[in-house]
């Protein structure tokens, strides 16, 4: 049955996905193109999509390719799939954790992780900040060409007012008025212009 | 100890979640400054320093880091209803929005004016991230060895991008920052047992 094999196959990727995000894609590969539930240019397609909506990557696949193969009812049963894993694991950890915080080993594990969290999200930073001045790194069903210049000159806009405004409020800009500036940025530079 | 857990809290939980989830583009660590707003700032659900270990015991388990840190929450502040509440917030928005653009996603890509703002987006979601380091830098306690692993994995991310250091075993993926996070914990506790060379003060 469609459902049941949607649930579980978007059970075991959730199972096997570590640190999130596009380390599923092999296991999509794997386990989604090989029952040709989707093809493997709508993959591509939809990284784009994925990285331009809401969302962490593996809800919005899920509920993509179960959307495709069994409607509704279908990408219900994926997402409840690759969500499940991870549900039940953080809370075993999470009752084990209030029991264990106190003890000086783990409190001594977390403190040798937080500077690799820390460096880890840092150098993603300067990742994705890297992939904003390759031009090429635009996705293959965009028709919108940019180049690296107008991409460098909404970053350096968006970084003046986030500087600005911790300059003068003394805290940083809500979140969502960065992502709005930098939509609102885009559509001036890239679509009127 | 938890508090008493009322209807209201739930509710709490699902929105701010639901908010989180809604606002959430590019995935993983851009959502940080988010969460943190909501969980740490406004609603005081969780420390700072908790909202680390969150982070980093999400980065060694399965499944998406958003995901995790919706049923840790979600766990702390309500028990187990709060972690439902809190995941099924979180999910909401993504399965609603993807659920729309499946039905015409060739059409949606193809507006040239939609396109224009996603290419927008990326220059944001850097600062989002710049921003998320820039808050939990005050949890880490530097000293030469917790500045040397935050530079080592800072490098190793930024090669990985160049050259691919992905380890399989069989035919499962260990990827680096999963790598890099075991090492974490292994350094932690020696330098615990060392006593000495604690890494808190």
């Amino acid at each position: 049955m469609i459902f049941f094999e949607l649930f579980y196959v978007f059970f075991l990727i959730g199972l096997f996905t570590f640190g999130g995000g596009y380390g599923m894609i092999p296991l999509i590969q794997e386990q989604v193109v090989a029952r040709g539930w989707i093809d493997a240019l709508s993959i591509t397609d939809f990284i784009a999509i994925s990285e331009s909506t809401p969302g962490p990557f593996a809800i919005n696949i899920a509920t993509f390719v179960g959307s495709q193969t069994g409607g509704i009812f279908g990408a219900l049963c994926a997402t409840a799939g690759v969500v499940l894993p991870s549900f039940i694991i953080i809370l075993i950890i999470a009752v084990l954790i209030s029991r264990f915080m106190k003890n000086r080993f783990v409190r001594g594990a977390l403190s040798g992780v937080r500077p690799i969290v820390l460096g880890l999200i840092f150098g993603t930073a300067i990742v994705f900040l890297i992939k904003l001045i390759i031009s090429s790194s635009n996705p293959q069903s965009f028709t919108l060409t940019s180049s690296y210049r107008e991409s460098i000159a909404i970053f350096l806009m968006v970084f003046g007012f986030y500087l600005a405004y911790r300059h003068f409020k003394k805290k940083s800009p809500h979140p969502i008025a960065i992502l709005a500036i930098s939509a609102l940025l885009g559509m001036t530079i890239f679509w009127v212009l | 100890m938890r508090k008493k857990v009322t209807f209201a809290t739930l509710i709490n939980l699902f929105l701010a979640f639901m908010k989180i989830g809604a606002l959430t583009f590019g995935g993983g660590y851009a959502m940080i400054s988010i969460i943190e707003r909501e969980a740490v700032e406004k609603n005081r659900w969780i420390s700072q320093a908790e909202m680390f270990d969150i982070l980093s015991i999400s980065e060694s388990t399965p499944g998406p880091i958003s995901v995790n840190t919706a049923t840790f929450v979600g766990f702390r502040v309500a028990g187990f209803w709060g972690s439902f509440f809190a995941t099924l917030g979180l999910a909401l928005p993504s399965f609603v929005v993807i659920l729309l653009i499946s039905f015409f996603y060739k059409t949606f890509l193809s507006w040239t004016v939609v396109q224009a703002a996603f290419l927008g987006i990326r220059a944001g979601v850097v600062i989002l991230l710049f921003d998320a380091v820039l808050k939990l830098k005050k949890i880490v306690k530097f000293t030469p060895l917790t500045l040397f692993l935050f530079i080592m994995t800072t490098s190793l991310i930024v090669l990985s991008f160049f050259f691919n250091f992905n380890l399989s075993l069989g035919s499962f993926k260990f990827s680096l920052s999963i790598i890099l996070i075991l090492l974490g914990f292994i350094i932690g506790i020696i330098a615990t047992a060392l006593k000495k060379g604690e890494l808190e003060k």
